[in-house]
């Protein structure tokens, strides 16, 4: 028989293939160009439009090309001036009034004035507005105080609000309130959200789907110029890949690494950024029924979980322990007179015993996955031993994310005991006044799925939302941190500290405590 | 034969009615809704409400699912409210890429699994039968995506010889050296388990016809050994090998959504799968009907192929 020749002949082609292919320009692998950021991000955006997307992957983009009235301060959560150069509030706190920038032009060419703000709350806000069909718009909420937007002249412009909100400028420095080109919303309309157009430091040059957005320096910008010639942002969805690209050289800086792989980066070539921001991972506790109506048992479980060995051995030290509602990324309104729940079984196991909720059986929440999670999993199996270890029995019950949302968000009555949430918002009045408010029960359109109901606790928050005196505000904040810290309405566990690598040939970039990615400053050799 | 085809896609149009009817009862019965997925934590039953509404969903099902089929039959395959744009430009992009992908694994694991079938099946408990046996049952027993992280650590980290992911470069990439070097990994971690599948049953198929008379009179007759394998009896083999393809056709398709993801391709299966999470309702169904006519349309040309090849197949 007669095969040899030919298999031969085929191994020598198949060779000469493989040579080809391996012999050619080394030029996807080469570096990345100079004066080229290439940002490696978790997941293709939805669209650039900033009225119409709600997901940090997307907000990371935004920043960049637009910008709105105020923002948050560099470094820090607090508010100061962008596109308006300054403000005024009523007595009553129901007015603003804002001065705008003088000659600042959108990308399109068009100028940024009071008719252009007006343009951008009422697209958003009012449902007979021509250009409200280019939503839907689901952060408008975070406006819903605002009754009318007026043109007062060419370069101010005043908001009426419906009662006093004191977050509103904090929402206005919020991606949702990013100024878009009434310009550019007319001629897309649909599609704007494919072709932005801001006023700020980059240029939207080209989205090729799934592979690439690309910004552009903006010359023509009022501040000082991008370090950058141009930032691409690629979407790589898995985590494994995306440390990949970042060891392989095929992106400059990749966000959000996975904490097993941060010690792939420790040597020389990657720098690891950190910042605490203002995240908060607990556990929500069913205070209507069960074991956990009873506060002694909520502590006790506070007691019983050992959130250190969480964040060090879990989460690798990404994460530090949670002490109160109220993030420390808030430095302005967070309580630092309080001290975390510290990991002592043993008071636990007697609180427990005084309740008499001994081998009480709990069912528990835990989600696969999903935005501000962090390691869902493995960090419930954790808590689910350390709640054994002092004589529960725990049973878990594992939803993927949006399934989960669908049975936690309604409340927790007759299905779990405790579930696993986290949260992550640009202001410290959010999240207190939507999830531990008795005004806040699910049934009442409110995310308090373990029906926590402290009065004293409803009436700080109603007044700490509406005061305008930021140090009123905090002293407000302060106290109900205390207050609801001994409630123990959840299981403080986790304040999440982003990080990102860069390589060596990044230079000045930094990462702020809004999660936000600001590229302006950035150079790269 | 004109016959023939015409009455086989007759006979796909009830198969693809009964595509569209189980995908959209799939996404609609699965739960969360997309409002929730779009609003994260902020989803309050309030603004749930009223965003579905926006989003049209606040009609009954039946109602939704005949205005979905009635838009689709006029090429209306309606309009990504998580990608912002319309769902069939999405998926022929996309369809594109994982047409690039799954054909070269499919051409690669259609020749490789053939050829190693029939070397094997000729020289049956030799060396080459053995050597190949051997390998081809690593193929068929490492996952793909797990063969693919592999790869890329070795080839695209450690060595540098390839790109780890996308299907272009970013910069100074487009054309087709670009794109080969960016298909070799995933297109040769989507063909491993295929080709082990297609060397198997190649290797049975032409056994059994290497045992027929038609093969032995061949020989005796004097005609070279590798025609009688190569033109007698793999034309022979082939009846039975080319369902065996059509079959692989739909793994290498299917298996395209791991390594998508684990490759970053801009395919179609990372599309369902991020279009499922996000329940993004007229991407998921607008993709799987696409696919999924595809797939059958595929498979009718093969049973075309085979009658050509088989005339007792009755036409």
């Amino acid at each position: 028989m007669n095969l040899t020749p030919w298999t031969r002949r085929g191994l020598f082609l198949a060779a000469a293939a493989v040579a080809l292919i391996f012999g050619m320009p080394e030029r996807a692998t080469a570096q990345t160009p100079p004066g080229v950021l290439i940002v490696g991000q978790v997941a293709e955006p939805k669209s650039l439009d900033p009225a119409a997307v709600t997901a940090v992957n997307d907000f990371r983009i935004l920043v960049n090309v637009y910008e709105g009235l105020t923002r948050y301060k560099s470094g820090t959560l607090e508010v100061e001036a962008a596109l308006a150069t300054g403000w005024d509030i009523s007595e009553d706190g129901t007015e603003y009034t804002f001065t705008l920038r003088d000659g600042v032009s959108f990308h399109d060419g068009t100028p940024f004035n009071a008719e252009a703000v007006k343009f951008n709350f009422d697209r958003m806000l009012d449902e007979n507005h021509p250009y409200h069909d280019t939503g839907p718009f689901p952060l408008s909420f975070f406006f819903g105080a605002v009754q009318a937007t007026e043109v007062v002249d060419d370069m101010t412009v005043k908001f009426t609000l419906n009662a006093p909100y004191a977050p509103f400028l904090s929402n206005l420095a919020y991606p949702t309130g990013l100024i878009v080109s009434p310009a550019a919303v007319e001629a897309h309309r649909m599609d704007f959200g494919r072709n932005p157009v801001g006023t700020g430091p980059f240029t939207f040059a080209e989205w090729r789907s799934n592979e690439a957005v690309v910004l552009e320096r903006n010359d023509a910008y009022w501040g000082e110029a991008a370090g950058t010639q141009a930032v691409v942002f690629r979407p790589i969805t898995d985590s494994n890949t995306r440390v990949a690209e970042m060891l392989a050289g095929g992106i400059d800086l990749m966000v959000e690494v996975p904490p097993t792989s941060l010690g792939q980066f420790s040597g020389d070539g990657f720098s690891i950024v950190e910042q605490a921001g203002p995240h908060v991972w607990f556990l929500i506790l069913n205070a209507k029924e069960g074991p956990f109506a009873d506060k002694r048992v909520r502590q006790a479980a506070n007691y019983a979980i050992n959130k250190e060995a969480i964040v060090n051995d879990v989460l690798e030290g990404t994460a530090t322990v949670a002490a109160g509602p109220t993030p420390p990324a808030f430095a302005w309104a967070y309580n630092d007179a309080l001290d975390p729940y510290p990991y002592d079984p043993e008071k636990a196991k007697a609180l427990i015993a005084e309740a008499g909720a001994d081998g009480a059986e709990l069912t528990f929440y835990v989600t696969e996955g999903g935005s501000g999670m962090l390691d869902p999993v493995p960090m419930g199996t954790a808590i689910q031993a350390d709640l054994q270890a002092v004589g529960f029995e725990v049973k878990i019950e594992t939803y993927e994310w949006n399934t989960f949302l669908g049975e936690v968000n309604p409340g927790l009555e007759g299905k779990a005991d405790m579930a696993e949430m986290a949260w992550m918002t640009n202001d410290p009045d959010t999240l207190p006044y939507l999830a531990l408010r008795s005004e806040a029960w699910p049934d009442k359109g409110g995310f308090n799925s373990g029906y926590y109901a402290n009065a004293k606790v409803d009436e700080l928050l109603e007044a700490a939302r509406t005061a305008t005196d930021q140090n009123e505000r905090a002293q407000l904040y302060r106290e109900m941190q205390a207050i609801v810290q001994e409630d123990a309405p959840w299981v403080f566990v986790a304040n999440w500290k982003q990080n990102a690598v860069t390589s060596d040939r990044v230079e000045n970039f930094g990462l702020e405590p809004s999660f936000l990615l600001h590229l302006q400053g950035v150079i790269k050799n | 034969m004109g016959g023939y085809i015409l009455k086989r896609l007759i006979s796909a149009v009830p198969v693809l009615f009964g595509i569209t009817i189980i995908v959209f009862l799939i996404m609609s019965l699965i739960p969360g809704d997309p409002a929730t997925a779009i609003l994260g934590s902020y989803a309050t039953p309030e603004n749930v409400e009223k965003l579905n509404r926006e989003l049209g969903l606040d009609k009954p099902m039946v109602q939704r699912y005949f205005i979905w089929l009635g838009n689709m039959l006029t090429g209306d395959f309606g309009r990504s409210f998580s990608l912002n744009r319309p769902v069939i430009d999405e998926v022929l992009e996309r369809f594109n890429a994982t047409m690039i992908l799954s054909g070269t694994s499919f051409v690669l694991c259609s020749i490789f699994g053939i050829l190693a079938g029939v070397i094997s099946a000729a020289r049956q408990y030799g060396f080459a039968d053995k050597a190949i046996t051997f390998v081809v049952l690593i193929g068929i027993s490492v996952p793909s995506f797990f063969l693919g992280m592999m790869m890329i650590l070795l080839f695209a980290v450690h060595l540098r010889w390839l790109p780890v992911s996308g299907m272009y470069a970013i910069y100074g990439g487009g054309d087709i050296s670009d794109l080969i070097r960016h298909l070799i990994m995933p297109a040769l971690a989507l063909a491993a388990v295929a080709t082990g599948v297609v060397a198997r049953l190649s290797r049975s198929a032409m056994l059994e016809v290497l045992r027929q008379d038609f093969v032995r009179t061949a020989r005796a007759n004097g005609v070279p050994e590798r025609r009688v394998i190569m033109g007698h009896a793999l034309r022979v083999a082939m009846v039975s090998i080319l369902p065996v393809l059509g079959i692989q056709a739909g793994f290498v398709l299917s298996g395209a959504v791991y390594i998508e993801i684990v490759f970053q391709w801009p395919g179609v299966g990372r599309m369902l799968v991020d279009a499922i999470l996000a329940r993004d309702l007229l991407v998921v169904q607008g993709g799987v009907v696409f696919v999924a006519a595809c797939y059958v349309l595929f498979n009718i040309a093969v049973d075309v192929a085979q009658s050509l090849l088989d005339p007792r197949i009755k036409t």
